[in-house]
């Protein structure tokens, strides 16, 4: 198989931008689908953002509005989403046949994987971007330079969790754990992160489980990012936990942990 | 050399059989049916030639490639129209073709041509441009029959491509399948159980329980039986069964329903003699229930190789199968 994939790369790559370009036009024409992804994260940073404030006046040395510390939070959890859900989307596919008319052309399966990560994670990324436009509204101003490394982030942390998203969606024959996964995988993931609360003084427990979540790695580097110009550098250090660049290399590893066998349980024959 | 060669192709769900060392050979040209009950192992049998699925032993031959060995020469040179609709229902019927091209990597230049005759073969041109959400059934089915023939494949796999449609559809469905079979050459290899439909084949291959039990055209499988059919249910069947097992040049058998079924080559002249003879003198008292007199069908050749009709069927073995690979998918 991965002969195969290499002997054919030109037609391959073809494949997986096939996928992925389904994908995108799929995307576009669900405009509905892209706004309404934008109605949680402003409820959540409004309404938790506001009610908390007050309570959290006290973090980051009293330098931190809660609303611009819960800014990278949701821009995380738009991205988390949206990634897991396009990944899944391939169960759905399966389920309405679509998968068929993908697995019986003359395409590895390596490429329509790839190219649904690849998918995935451009959605994903798109969705962050709009979320990017809340951020003038809550007083952050980011500059060129802060942006592009920002989006390079976000699309790390797009690409781990469409990896993830896949792994979960690879075997699955329908929708009926759906519900299962959100509630016991994606919201405690998402939860544990650090992504509406400081993960300085929590339970030991809480502490470790946030060391395994992978979600907690892109949480931190984008609020790095964020609040870097509005805070003074003591004050972030007190809610930074890890430096950007360990951030990055748990990220990769975290992706290429659900990528390789996500891609070989894909590509498995009945 | 045929198009499809299938020898001893043997396929397992866990222990259960699904498909039982069956061999065929499917020639050029030709519409080649697989008949069968549900859960017979058409469906399988298809997966494997379409490379969708693992052989479990035997080997198989696809327009000369092996499907093991050469999945991606064979899925070059195949369409496949499965049984349930494969379409992008969020696209248009054009897009949905037009990802079909990038898909099998053909020219982009030759794809408005090609995409255009194809769907006035399908009688669509007027809905391409429609995402696929608001057609019907029928029409899902046509633009997946354009889509199966767009990198001009040599075989066309149909599973079921009737199932779910009205007889009108189904009927403007075999006009289009035959027509292509007369004007491309496209061989065409599908699994049906409507009996109806399995007479516009060529040839048809009757499967049951994984085995294939009959194999010759629809014509030469009704030969088999002789002549006309008739179907008796009497008072006292076995009575009559007994009075009647001695003649010659007639053939009687226990029909699925206990009733009694007579092959026998003049059955307008047999009635008649028939009734005599159980009406006879010995007080036996038979009384008749009903008589009918018809041509054989494909259903009677059927009945005739697995002893049930292809409805009610016995769920013993297929049940088994079922569940084996339900068990096994859920892995």
């Amino acid at each position: 198989m991965n002969n195969n994939f290499v002997k054919n790369l030109s037609r391959n790559l073809r494949g997986g931008y096939t996928i992925w370009y389904r994908d995108i036009v799929r995307f576009r024409r669900d405009r509905v689908r892209a706004l309404s992804s934008l109605a949680m994260p402003v409820v959540y940073l409004f309404t938790f953002g506001s009610g908390l404030a007050p309570a959290m006046a006290e973090m980051g040395g009293g330098n931190v509005d809660f609303k611009q510390f819960m800014f990278p939070g949701v821009l995380t959890m738009t991205i988390l989403f949206t990634s897991v859900f396009s990944a899944v989307s391939i169960v759905w596919d399966r389920e309405f046949g679509f998968l068929k008319e993908v697995m019986v052309a003359p395409v590895s399966r390596i490429a329509v994987a790839l190219g649904k990560v690849a998918g995935g994670t451009t959605i994903a990324l798109l969705q962050g971007i709009i979320i990017l436009f809340l951020a003038p509204i809550l007083n952050i101003s980011l500059s060129i330079d802060q942006l592009i490394v920002l989006i390079c982030m976000m699309m790390l942390l797009a690409l781990m969790m469409t990896s993830l998203g896949i792994l979960i969606a690879a075997r699955q024959k329908s929708m009926e754990g759906f519900h299962m996964l959100i509630n016991f995988v994606l919201l405690p993931m998402f939860f544990l992160s650090g992504a509406f609360f400081p993960l300085r003084g929590v339970p030991a427990w809480m502490y470790f489980l946030s060391n395994i979540d992978p979600v907690t790695y892109g949480v931190d580097p984008l609020r790095q990012i964020s609040l870097s110009g509005l805070v003074p550098v003591e004050s972030l250090h007190t809610i930074a936990i890890r430096p950007l660049i360990v951030n990055v290399y748990m990220m990769i590893g975290f992706t290429v942990i659900f990528l390789i066998p996500a891609v070989w349980l894909f590509g498995k024959q009945k | 050399m045929g198009s499809i060669v299938v020898d001893h192709l043997e396929r397992k769900f866990g222990s259960a059989v699904a498909v039982d060392k069956i061999s065929f050979t499917v020639e050029p040209g030709e519409i080649f049916g697989f008949l069968g009950p549900n859960g017979a192992g058409k469906t399988t049998t298809i997966n494997m030639l379409c490379t969708l699925l693992k052989l479990t032993s035997g080997r198989a031959i696809v327009n000369n490639y092996d499907v093991v060995e050469c999945q991606s020469d064979v899925r070059k040179s195949i369409g496949i129209i499965f049984q349930d609709a494969s379409l992008d229902d969020k696209l248009t019927g054009l897009e949905n073709l037009q990802f079909h091209n990038m898909l099998y990597g053909l020219s982009h230049s030759d794809f408005q041509q090609k995409s255009l005759d194809l769907v006035r073969i399908v009688d669509l041109e007027d809905r391409v441009h429609e995402v696929v959400q608001n057609y019907s059934g029928g029409m899902k089915r046509r633009l997946e029959i354009a889509r199966g023939l767009l990198h001009d494949p040599k075989i066309l796999f149909l599973d079921e491509p009737t199932l779910g449609l009205d007889p009108q559809t189904r009927r403007h469905i075999w006009q289009y399948l035959i027509t292509l079979r007369d004007n491309r050459g496209v061989t065409m290899f599908m699994t049906t159980h409507y009996m109806e439909e399995a007479e516009h084949c060529d040839r048809i291959a009757i499967i049951d329980n994984g085995q294939i039990v009959g194999l010759d055209t629809p014509a030469n499988l009704k030969s088999m039986l002789g002549g006309d059919i008739i179907t008796v249910d009497t008072s006292d069947n076995k009575l009559s069964f007994n009075k009647m097992k001695g003649l010659t040049d007639v053939q009687t058998r226990y029909g699925p329903n206990n009733d009694l079924i007579i092959e026998t080559k003049r059955g307008d002249q047999f009635i008649p003699e028939m009734l005599s003879l159980l009406s006879g003198s010995d007080n036996s008292n038979i009384e008749l229930k009903s008589v009918s007199l018809r041509q054989p069908t494909l259903e009677d050749v059927f009945i005739k190789l697995t002893g049930h009709t292809i409805r009610d069927y016995d769920p013993g073995n297929k049940e088994k199968v079922r569940s084996g690979m339900r068990r096994w998918k859920g892995r």
